[in-house]
């Protein structure tokens, strides 16, 4: 079982963590086009690489980014939201 | 009772107690064997030389490796099964059988198959029996019968076996000279090492291959005695390491229990497998593995035969026979497989012991007495072209023969973690090239053979997790390279006219049906496996793989590094399913009234983890009329719900009433304190995913209700755009320190009014009203909903008062004749009213225009969830509408359920999402979803029952139950209770 840096909590198993979906910017509602917005809410990319992602430790609610190599199975960094590219790791 | 000619005169370092003798059976027949022998030393010993039948032609088999991988001397001692005799320990009284015989090991029934062998080519039951197809029934059972090693015992006691979890700074795999040095440096740096091996002993090849070293011995004593004064290295004697797993944790398997080791650095020092050589006859009892003899000979002083013939590729065989000559056996010959022979010292003191070494020399066939057993070999010159020259074959008698030709790296631990590992021409094996992060390798596995340089290659890997540590920064010891003769032979396989030349001795495979699998187009490593099924034995290839991709890379003509090998996965051997197996782990919450519940004779349902009463017990009538029964007196009198399961939300900071506004598709910033709202959640796509209320006790503080088997989501999900936002809010999931109870029916004000100072009046606290107030001396929060349709107060209490609340209402409610309803009445109550929930009357892909909740949307909001997505949505024809309806009353057609489908003109258009009857209309009534141009009310439509029967059904207008919502603000007359 892998073991994955809370940036609150520190390593921990990952049987504690829920995968949060891919980080993405949600696009301005009000300028975005039909598809712009169609584009955002239903298509992901799934090629195999080093990805941007939200985890949720679930014991203590704090929700994190991290990067991820899914290519090669391995937690890059992870870091709070508001502490912007701050890495913890 | 047998003695053991086979004991040799006491030797040091040997693993058996001569002052304990012990008795056990044997196929019936009583041994005496030493305390701390296996079955096999000891039956060998006794003279036994038939230990097992093989798998597929109940060939006779003996001890091969006597290192925990003979599958061919697999017993049974009545109450488990496929143990294997050459580990297992002997003790008084057991009593044990070979597995996988018909009628005992001397008169195995199915021994005849062996005869049949040259028609049962590779593939032959793939091929033969499914057709004709009637008969593969027959054939099915007459081949299940046969196939699989060993019996079940379907009466063993159960037993739990608790899982340990540990962790440790370095964990030592393999306790031999590399494992044990690595794990003294890793320790001096003061490192926590634990190191764990499957023997019972530690020192690995210094107690059998280096023992009859007399340096070797004293450097075994002096490791043991450092390692045991070590008080930061953890010794786990008969522990498999058998599974790595993510970031370093590895599974390990000792006879009670698995153990989940989290290693922060591992140093694999596992070691090799001896590989046999193939030729015809080499499965034969009394041909064994060198390295499976000197176990014998130096741990348990048993000689397993008298004259033996050597056959051998590398020094480690001169070895075996200067071991063979101390203990006073006859070497009949050394046949040495290299043209060049062996080039160091250990030739000469073979020969000078006065045993021929033939050059250039190998066994062409092994011989058997009319016991079945070997009795002689012919051997014959190696040609030019790395073939036996049979017109020169000379036979020589032997009741021993020594197969001493390669190995193969026990690297199963290093493929799991990832390891790439390359074929190394210079010790003719595959060895790590490029280690994962946090694991070593040393010794053997890692191509090192010499007793000092694996010494130093232990140290350098203990050494080298301490860097990664941060507990050493000193100079590490280069790796040694092996210099000399490669310990393994490149092809010690031979051809045979009659076969029996075994590549796997699991799965009974020759040579002739890895080359038909290649020639059938198998000729991939991962297809030729699963086609001949070589390596997927018990032994799972250990001892057949390396000589399988030697074959394929010669039939490709490629090299063994393009061939590869197959996949190695965990378990690397095999544990009893009870280390696996798990408690059954379901968790269940009960609300703080649950013990009521019990007392009022609940009958519980699950909702989520939660348990709920579904109805109440209080009569022996049925289910269904006990549920009218609960609906009426909250129509007619007063009932109490429990409603603790649901989700309690708690909504703090400046930015509460904007996050809200987000979040929900309603409007919040306005909303008055005591008052509250419908909030309603969608996702990002406009998907209905939760409905709940969202009361205001304060500027600054929501109190959000979320479903039941949703909250944990919905919190989650909240604190996610929290993050996201950046809003000056917090939200707490307060479900567990609340009580809630929800009084309902016409004469719920008269009940509560006893109980608090609260002035209920519509005008003080109207429908959608929230306050905070004492009830029964208890602070609670009250709010006045209306979800079953009736004047209705939720009480929120803190937890620990719950049930002392819940009873002084029961107690008011006496006069009224109040009664607890359960779910099930519930969901008729708010059906009648029309209220549908979502997640039962939505699905995953449902929007609230089709729910006919766009007043809930409040579309000119800046910005909620899914609001863009439903913009786009309101532009588009809806294909489907929920809509109310019911049956003529009386219905007595066939009957119709949850998921039943609504059909026009054939065709599928709509389907039931919700159907009871009701005890207020006195009919059948539901929800469901129809095409938009049926929605209309009195639009007839057709659902398909039980049955297939067709049921006709109107569309009503909702909610079935009092249009005018007078009950639920409480200006209906009062109704006598029924």
């Amino acid at each position: 079982m892998k073991i994955i840096h809370c940036p609150v909590n520190g390593p921990r198993p990952m049987q504690e963590f829920a995968y949060g979906g891919a980080f993405r910017e949600m696009p301005d509602p009000a300028t975005a086009s039909d598809t712009e917005w169609g584009d955002y809410v239903f298509n992901r990319d799934g090629a195999p690489g080093v990805k941007r992602e939200w985890w949720y430790h679930l014991a203590s609610g704090v929700w994190f980014v991290a990067e991820r190599d899914t290519l090669r199975d391995r937690f890059l960094r992870t870091y709070l939201y508001n502490e912007g590219e701050q890495p913890h790791d | 009772m047998t003695d053991a000619p086979g004991r040799l005169p006491a030797r040091s370092g040997e693993w058996i107690n001569r002052d304990q003798v012990v008795e056990f059976s044997f196929e019936g027949k009583t041994y005496r064997g030493l305390a701390g022998d296996t079955v096999t030393s000891a039956l060998v010993a006794a003279g036994v030389r038939t230990l097992g039948r093989s798998f597929k032609y109940h060939r006779q088999r003996g001890p091969l490796s006597v290192a925990n991988h003979d599958v061919n001397v697999m017993v049974d001692d009545g109450a488990r099964t496929n143990l294997r005799g050459d580990v297992l320990p002997i003790h008084d009284g057991l009593t044990l059988k070979a597995v996988n015989t018909e009628g005992g090991l001397g008169s195995d029934r199915n021994r005849h198959i062996n005869r049949l062998a040259k028609f049962l080519p590779v593939g032959f039951y793939y091929k033969t029996f499914h057709r004709p197809r009637r008969l593969f029934p027959f054939w099915e059972r007459r081949i299940r019968a046969l196939a699989g090693l060993g019996t079940i015992k379907r009466d063993a006691p159960r037993a739990e076996t608790p899982k340990r979890y540990d962790f440790c700074d370095v964990l030592v795999i393999g306790a031999g000279p590399a494992g044990l040095s690595a794990a003294l440096a890793a320790a001096s740096r003061g490192a926590r090492v634990v190191v764990v091996d499957e023997n019972a002993r530690a020192g690995g090849s210094l107690t059998h291959q280096w023992a009859g070293d007399d340096g070797a011995a004293g450097i075994r004593d002096e490791l043991l005695r450092r390692v045991a004064a070590e008080s930061l290295i953890d010794m786990r004697m008969s522990t498999t390491a058998a599974g790595y797993y993510a970031d370093n944790w590895v599974a390990l398997v000792d006879d009670v229990r698995l153990t989940k080791m989290r290693a922060r650095q591992v140093v694999v020092a596992s070691g090799c497998f001896e590989q046999p050589a193939v030729f015809h006859g080499n499965d034969l009892p009394g041909v064994m593995f060198g390295s499976g003899v000197q176990r014998l000979l130096h741990r348990y002083a048993v000689r397993p035969f008298r004259r033996a013939v050597v056959l051998v590729a590398n020094s480690d065989g001169y070895r075996v026979a200067l071991d063979l000559i101390a203990a006073g056996i006859e070497v009949a010959t050394v046949a040495d497989l290299r043209p060049e022979g062996e080039t160091g010292p250990l030739a000469t003191l073979v020969e000078q012991a006065g045993v021929t070494v033939r050059r250039g020399c190998g066994v062409y066939e092994a011989m058997a007495d009319k016991q079945g057993e070997l009795c002689a070999a012919v051997l014959a010159p190696v040609n030019a072209q790395g073939e036996l020259d049979a017109s020169r074959g000379e036979r020589l008698e032997c009741d021993g023969l020594v197969m001493s030709v390669g190995w193969a790296p026990a690297g199963n631990l290093l493929y799991q973690a990832g390891t790439r590992m390359d074929y190394a021409d210079h010790v003719q094996q595959f060895v790590p090239a490029e280690l994962p992060d946090g694991v070593h390798a040393a010794g053997r596995v890692n191509g090192v053979y010499e007793l000092q340089q694996q010494l130093v290659d232990g140290e350098r890997a203990g050494l080298a997790a301490c860097v990664a540590l941060a507990c050493f920064s000193g100079q590490i010891p280069e790796q040694p390279r092996h210099e000399g003769a490669s310990p393994s032979h490149p092809y010690p396989i031979f051809d045979h006219p009659k076969a029996k030349n075994f590549v796997d001795f699991d799965e009974d495979l020759q040579l002739k049906d890895l080359l038909n699998a290649c020639q059938e187009g198998f000729d991939n490593i991962e297809l030729m496996k699963r086609f001949s099924t070589v390596g997927m034995g018990p032994s799972q290839g250990k001892h057949s793989n390396m000589n399988a991709v030697r074959i394929l890379a010669r039939v490709r003509k490629q090299s063994i590094m393009a061939t590869g090998t197959t996949t190695a996965r965990p378990y690397f051997h095999p544990v009893p399913l009870k280390m696996l197996a798990g408690r059954s782990f379901n968790p269940e919450r009960r609300t703080s009234l649950h013990e009521r519940h019990r007392l009022l004779g609940a009958s519980f349902t699950h909702v989520g983890d939660w348990l709920r009463p579904e109805y109440y017990r209080s009569s022996e009538r049925r289910r269904d009329d006990l549920v009218v029964e609960e609906v009426r007196s909250v129509r007619n009198g007063v009932g109490l719900i429990d409603v603790g399961t649901l989700g309690k939300i708690e909504i703090r900071g400046p930015d509460a009433a904007t996050f809200l506004e987000r979040i929900y598709t309603g409007r919040f910033a306005n909303t008055k304190l005591g008052r509250m709202t419908l909030a309603l959640r969608c996702d990002e796509s406009g998907v209905v995913t939760d409905d709940g209320i969202a009361a205001r006790f304060g500027d600054d503080h929501f109190y959000v209700t979320a479903s039941t088997t949703r909250t944990g989501a919905v919190v989650q999900d909240m604190q996610h755009w929290l993050v996201r936002w950046k809003l000056d809010a917090v939200v707490i999931n307060a479900t567990g320190h609340f009580a809630a109870m929800n009084l309902a029916g016409p004469y719920s004000r008269h009940v509560l009014s006893e109980l608090t100072e609260l002035d209920l009046d519509t005008a003080q606290l109207p429908f959608g009203g929230v306050a905070m107030a004492e009830v029964a001396g208890v602070p609670a929060r009250i709010m006045r909903v209306g979800f079953v349709g009736e004047l209705g107060y939720e009480i929120h209490v803190p937890a620990q008062f719950g049930g002392f609340v819940w009873d002084r209402v029961m107690q008011a409610g006496k006069r009224h004749a109040i009664r607890p309803f359960g779910v099930e009445a519930q969901r008729v109550l708010r059906l009648e009213k029309g209220i549908p929930i979502v997640g039962t009357d939505s699905d995953g892909l449902t929007n609230p225009l089709e729910m006919d909740m766009e007043w809930a949307l409040a579309m000119d909001k800046p910005l909620f969830i899914g609001q863009r997505s439903l913009e786009i949505l309101r532009k588009r024809p809806s294909e489907r509408r929920l809509v109310g309806f019911c049956l003529p009353v009386g219905h007595d057609g066939a009957r119709i359920r949850e998921s039943h489908l609504v059909i026009r003109d054939g065709d599928i258009c709509g389907r039931i999402t919700s159907v009871a009857f009701s005890p207020t209309l006195n009919r059948i009534i539901g929800l469901a979803f129809v095409a938009p141009d049926q929605a209309a009310a009195d639009t007839r439509i057709d659902i398909r029952g039980d049955g297939g029967g067709m049921v006709a059904a109107t569309v009503t207008k909702l909610p079935f139950y009092d249009p005018e919502d007078l009950a639920q603000a409480g200006a209906a007359a009062l109704k006598e209770v029924s």
